[in-house]
C-alpha cells in the first residue's frame, strides 16, 4: 500500500507542489472575498470553470491548434502561453465581477440576511455551470497540446517536466505579485482596511463599492490563472470540474486560515501534497473523501486554520 | 426595510384561520386533507403530465419533495443553518432500505425505523464537529458530506457500486390497500400521511421550548447563548430531526422505486430541496409545501424546457432572492429575524 508512496516519493512531491500552486491561486479567490465580505464566494468554482474554457478557446480557436498539430516551441510558445494565461485571467475576472454585480450587490445594498445572499450566489453558480453544460453538450472538452511535455531533468529519480516547472514558477510569480499588490498599493491598503473594520474604513473615505468590485476582480484574476495552469497540466476541462476544485480550494483556504492571504499559500501547498500522497496510498477515487475529512478535522481541532482568525467569531 | 406584498395570500389565509372556532378549523383541515387525497384522481385534465405517469409524478418528485423540504425547513428555516448536503440523509435512508430489504426478510415498515435511526446517527456524527462553526462553513461542510456519501456508495463493493441495488421489495399491503408499481395512489397516500405527521410534529415543536430555542438561535446566536440556551444541543437536535425526515423519505423512495443507484443522490437533489424551501418562503410550513409542489411538479408539466430546467432554476433563485428575499409565501413579520443593519451592508 505504501510501496507506491515510497517508490515514487519525489515525483509525487513535484506533482503535489504543482497541484498545490493551482490550489493556492484558486483559494486566493475564496480568501480575498471572504476577507472583505465575510462571505464565501460560492460561485468561485464556476469562475474557475469558465477560466479553463478561456484557456481552451485560446489554444483551439485563436491559435488553431488541433489534437494532431505540432506543439509550439521557442518564442511562439511563449506568446501562446502568455495569451492563454491573460485570456483565461480576463474571462475569470469578468465572470467574477459579473457575479458580484448580479448576485451580491443588490442584496448587500439592501442589507438582507446572509442566507438570501448565499442562495443568490448558489443560483448564479448553477446558472453559470448550466450555461456551459448546454454549450458543450455535457461533454468533456479536450485542450489541444500546445506545450510539449519535455522531461527537463531528473532529480532523485523524479522526472521534472516542463509543464510542471512552468506551473510552479509562474504561479509563484503571480502569487507574489498579488501579495505585494495587497501589501503595498493604495487599493490593497483599502482592501485590508475594509477587511479589518468596514465602518471605520468607510469613515476614512474608502469607496466600499469599488473595493468590493476590485476584490472580486483580483480573486477572479488569481482563479483564472489557476484555470490556465490546470488546462496546461491536465489538458482537459468539463462543465462540472468546478465543484471538486472549489471544494478542495476552499478546504485549502480554511486549512491556512480563511481571510488570510499567506494562509492560502501554505494551505494550498499542503493540501496539494496531501492529496497526491493520499491518492497514491488509497487510490484516486478516494481523493475527494480525503479532502473532506481534512476539512472536518481542521474545523474540529483548529478552526482558525494554520494562520487565520477565529472562524467562530463573527463581526458585529 | 419594507417588504412589499403584492398578493398577500398568507395574511388572507391566516385571517380566515384566526376567525374560525375549533370545529370550523377541524372541518377546514379535513376538507383540505380530503382534497389533497383526491389529487391522484385529477390526472386527466389540465394537471396531466405529458411524459411521466401522473400518479408516479405525484409520489416522486412532488410528495417526497414536500416531505424532504419540510425536513430541511427545520434546519434552514427554523434554526437558520444552511445545509447543502441534505441528499446525504435521503441516500442513507434509501440505502438502508435497499440493503436491509434485499439481505433480510424485513419489510418496509420494519426497516423504516432503522432508516430513520441511521440518518439520525449520521446527523449527529456530522453535526457534532461542524455545528460549532457558523453559516458558510456549515454550508461547505454539508455540501462535501453530501458528495462523500455518494462517492462512498459509488466506490464501495457492499453498495454494488455504480450498478446500484435492484429488486428492493415492495411494501406489504396495508389492509385492503395494495401497493402496485403501476398504480401508485397508495404510495401517495402513505407519503401524505407522513407529511401530515411531519407538519404536526413541526407545529407542536415550534410553539414549545425547542421551537423557541431555534427561533432565538436563528435571530442571534450569541444572545441566545447568553440567555442560557444550550445552542449546540438545540442545533444538533434540529439537524438530527431534519436528517430523520430525510431518512424516512429515502426509505419510502427506495421501496417505491425498487431500484436505487448512486447517481440518484447527486448535489442537484440537495439544491432542488433547498430551492423548494427558499422559493416557498424560508421558515413558513405552507410556503415550503407550495414551493416544493411547484418545484417537483412544474418540470414534469413543462417537459419541453426540461433540458434547461436547472439553468432556469439558477436564474429564478437569483431573481427571487433579489426581489423577494423572504420567498413567495414568507413567514409572519414578527417571526422574521431582526436584520442587523450594518452600514450599507
Amino acid at each position: 500500500m505504501f510501496a507506491v508512496l515510497i517508490d515514487q516519493f519525489w515525483s509525487l512531491t513535484i506533482a503535489g507542489i504543482a497541484l498545490g500552486f493551482i490550489y493556492v491561486l484558486v483559494s486566493l479567490g475564496y480568501t480575498m472575498v471572504y476577507g472583505v465580505l465575510r462571505m464565501i464566494n460560492f460561485a468561485n468554482s464556476e469562475i474557475f470553470m469558465w477560466g479553463t474554457f478561456g484557456a481552451v478557446v485560446t489554444n483551439r480557436d485563436l491559435f488553431n491548434y488541433t489534437q494532431t498539430s505540432e506543439p509550439a516551441t521557442g518564442f511562439r510558445l511563449l506568446v501562446v502561453l502568455l495569451t492563454g494565461l491573460l485570456f483565461s485571467m480576463f474571462v475569470a475576472a469578468l465572470t467574477a465581477v459579473f457575479v458580484e454585480f448580479v448576485a451580491y450587490r443588490r442584496l448587500r445594498m439592501r442589507g438582507t440576511n446572509r442566507l438570501a445572499t448565499l442562495i443568490s450566489a448558489i443560483g448564479i453558480s448553477i446558472a453559470l455551470a448550466e450555461v456551459m453544460r448546454l454549450l458543450t453538450d455535457s461533454r468533456p472538452v479536450g485542450s489541444p497540446r500546445v506545450l510539449e511535455k519535455i522531461i527537463l531533468t531528473e532529480v532523485w529519480g523524479a522526472n521534472i517536466r516542463l509543464d510542471t516547472i512552468i506551473t510552479i514558477i509562474a504561479a509563484a510569480v503571480i502569487y507574489f505579485i498579488l501579495e505585494r499588490f495587497i501589501k503595498l498599493s493604495r487599493m490593497g491598503k483599502a482592501i485590508r482596511a475594509v477587511s479589518q473594520n468596514e465602518d471605520a474604513a468607510k469613515l476614512m473615505g474608502v469607496n466600499l463599492n469599488r473595493v468590493i468590485t476590485v476584490t472580486f476582480l483580483i480573486g477572479g484574476l488569481a482563479t483564472g490563472a489557476a484555470a490556465f495552469f490546470y488546462v496546461t497540466v491536465f489538458e482537459y476541462t468539463k462543465f462540472n470540474i468546478g465543484f471538486t476544485m472549489g471544494l478542495a480550494a476552499f478546504t485549502a483556504a480554511v486549512l491556512g486560515g480563511i481571510g488570510n492571504i499567506r494562509g492560502a499559500f501554505w494551505g494550498g501547498l499542503s493540501l496539494g501534497l496531501l492529496e497526491v500522497y493520499a491518492s497514491a496510498v488509497l487510490g484516486t477515487q478516494w481523493k475527494a473523501v480525503t479532502v473532506f475529512v481534512v476539512l472536518v478535522l481542521v474545523l474540529l481541532f483548529k478552526p482558525n486554520g494554520l494562520f487565520g482568525e477565529a472562524v467562530q467569531q463573527t463581526r458585529a | 426595510m419594507k417588504i412589499r406584498n403584492y398578493w398577500n395570500l398568507r395574511d388572507f389565509g391566516a385571517k380566515i384561520w384566526e376567525k374560525s372556532n375549533r370545529i370550523q378549523r377541524v372541518a377546514i383541515s379535513l376538507i383540505a386533507i380530503f382534497l389533497a387525497g383526491l389529487l391522484p384522481f385529477a390526472g386527466n385534465g389540465i394537471l396531466a403530465t405529458p411524459i411521466s405517469a401522473y400518479d408516479a409524478v405525484l409520489v416522486y418528485p412532488v410528495a417526497i419533495f414536500v416531505l424532504m423540504a419540510l425536513g430541511l425547513n427545520i434546519v434552514v428555516g427554523k434554526s437558520g443553518m444552511l445545509d447543502l448536503g441534505y441528499v446525504a440523509f435521503f441516500a442513507i435512508g434509501a440505502y438502508t432500505m435497499a440493503l436491509m430489504g434485499t439481505l433480510t426478510s424485513l419489510n418496509t415498515w420494519q426497516i423504516m425505523p432503522f432508516g430513520i435511526a441511521f440518518a439520525m446517527i449520521a446527523g449527529v456524527l456530522l453535526g457534532l464537529p461542524t455545528l460549532r462553526v457558523r453559516g458558510d462553513y456549515l454550508a461547505i461542510v454539508t455540501l462535501g458530506f453530501g458528495e462523500i456519501v455518494r462517492l462512498v456508495a459509488l466506490n464501495s463493493s457492499w453498495t454494488k457500486g455504480p450498478n446500484g441495488i435492484a429488486n428492493i421489495p415492495m411494501p406489504p399491503n396495508v389492509g385492503p390497500l395494495e401497493f402496485d408499481l403501476f398504480n401508485q395512489k397508495v404510495f401517495f397516500w402513505v407519503t401524505m400521511i407522513m407529511i401530515l405527521l411531519t407538519i404536526w410534529m413541526i407545529r407542536r415543536l415550534s410553539v414549545r421550548r425547542p421551537g423557541r430555542a431555534w427561533e432565538a438561535i436563528r435571530q442571534d446566536e450569541d444572545a441566545a447563548e447568553l440567555m442560557g440556551i444550550p445552542t449546540l444541543k438545540y442545533k444538533i437536535w434540529s439537524f438530527t430531526l431534519g436528517a430523520a425526515i430525510g431518512g424516512a423519505a429515502g426509505v419510502l423512495y427506495a421501496s417505491k422505486n425498487l431500484f436505487i443507484a448512486p447517481e440518484m443522490f447527486t448535489l442537484n437533489v440537495s439544491i432542488l430541496i433547498l430551492a423548494c424551501v427558499v422559493l416557498g418562503g424560508i421558515g413558513n410550513i405552507w410556503g415550503v409545501v407550495v414551493g416544493a409542489t411547484i418545484i417537483g411538479y412544474l418540470p414534469e408539466r413543462i417537459r419541453f424546457i426540461s433540458d434547461a430546467r436547472l439553468l432556469v432554476f439558477g436564474i429564478v433563485l437569483v431573481i427571487v432572492m433579489n426581489f423577494r428575499p423572504d420567498g413567495l409565501l414568507p413567514r409572519k413579520k414578527r417571526e422574521k429575524a431582526i436584520v442587523k443593519k450594518g452600514v450599507n451592508k
